[in-house]
């Protein structure tokens, strides 16, 4: 009758329309967040809400990049140690959502149970200028709410908040010159005024997941 | 030498979105005297393509932007319009003979798709607050002013 259609699971993300291999034009993806933040905001009666409602958009998509990635991955083992599910996050996940892995992943030195994914030029905010009077709002909520679906869906209970940290000396000049040689959306960025602060990730994890992870190093 | 004074952007219901001084040359207008310049160039622009002897078919040019006004060649001044198929009018006001202005129009629309448009913050037709778009514009006048009149030939 006709050639067997690759299993729904194969599939390049973007479907039969994508270009090339799973990606999707960064302007239609931009379009589209627009609308979503754009509907939540009109129902929402603060900042804190609103970045609350598009981490529950994003918590989705998490758990199902968690499946995908590991289905795609065949020899894929289920991660148990903290520092390799976040390993996951920061290079596979990161990697397969936006074509590079995140910039950095650190811990913090005032808490235990904290630790920072950070990325100089999440797609979430590339084209988006906050007004004054919404001061605090990061709207890459709906990364970190990607990233929380992730662990969840992996067994960490983590909270997950973004914040926008103004760029220091050193890392504003390292940065131009990376976007530069950037494939692809190199044209995209040539326009655009180097970004003045990175989006960084802070993950809080729960207690009983510490404790576990301790545990098992023994 | 740039030569660029001001740009002033017009939604299609006449209403001035945006304006910006260019350069430091530029004369200081106060926001009434803009918003009168505004709309009074839109409305202009407007008669114009009543007024012109020659009638495009369906009163559309190439582009599929309404007819209008491109230019106004004065003494002191060069003033050129670029209209978008939306009704979006950019305008730019520079001194005689400043060359690459249509590219640099061009390139301020796809800013303003890309920094105001995308921006959910943005209400269509309203002002323009995105930083974004400002500081885009400021990079863009100085990329062009660096590198020389002549240096992007246009279509």
């Amino acid at each position: 009758m006709s050639r067997s259609t690759p299993n729904i699971l194969d599939r390049p993300l973007g479907g039969r329309g994508a270009r090339s291999e799973g990606s999707v034009s960064t302007s239609a993806f931009a379009y589209l967040y627009s609308e979503l933040v754009q509907y939540h905001q009109s129902r929402v009666a603060s900042i804190s809400e609103l970045e609350r409602r598009l981490e529950s958009s994003g918590y989705g998509v998490g758990l199902k990049v968690l499946e995908l990635l590991a289905y795609r991955a065949r020899e894929y083992k289920r991660e148990t140690r903290l520092m390799n599910i976040l390993q996951f996050v920061s290079s596979a996940v990161w990697k397969s959502l936006f074509g590079k892995a995140a910039d950095s992943l650190e811990r913090s030195i005032d808490h235990a149970d904290e630790f920072m994914i950070v990325d100089y030029e999440p797609i979430t905010s590339m084209y988006v200028s906050v007004p004054s009077d919404l001061g605090q709002l990061s709207v890459d909520a709906y990364l970190s709410g990607i990233i929380a679906g992730v662990l969840d869906g992996a067994g960490f209970t983590a909270r997950v908040t973004a914040h926008s940290v103004t760029l220091e000396e050193h890392e504003v000049s390292a940065n131009n010159a990376p976007n530069a040689n950037s494939s692809g959306s190199g044209s995209v960025n040539n326009n655009l005024p180097p970004r003045k602060d990175k989006a960084v990730f802070l993950v809080k994890f729960a207690p009983e997941i510490l404790e576990r992870d301790a545990t098992l190093d023994r | 030498m740039g030569g660029f004074l001001h740009l002033f952007i017009v939604n299609k219901s006449g209403g001035l979105i945006h304006h910006r001084p260019l350069s430091d040359r530029a004369p200081t207008i106060g926001t009434n005297e803009w918003l009168r310049i505004g709309s009074t160039f839109h409305s202009l622009h407007a008669i114009a393509a009543e007024a012109s002897p020659l009638r495009l078919l369906g009163n559309k040019n190439a582009y599929g932007a309404d007819d209008g006004i491109e230019e106004i060649n004065a003494g002191g001044i060069l003033l050129k319009s670029f209209q978008t198929r939306t009704g979006v009018k950019f305008v730019i006001t520079a001194d005689p003979g400043t060359a690459d202005i249509d590219y640099v129009l061009r390139e301020i629309y796809v800013l303003y798709t890309d920094c105001a448009l995308k921006d959910p913050f943005y209400e269509l037709e309203m002002p323009i607050r995105c930083e974004l778009f400002t500081q885009a514009v400021d990079l863009l006048i100085e990329r062009v002013e660096k590198s020389g009149p002549g240096s992007f030939k246009q279509r």
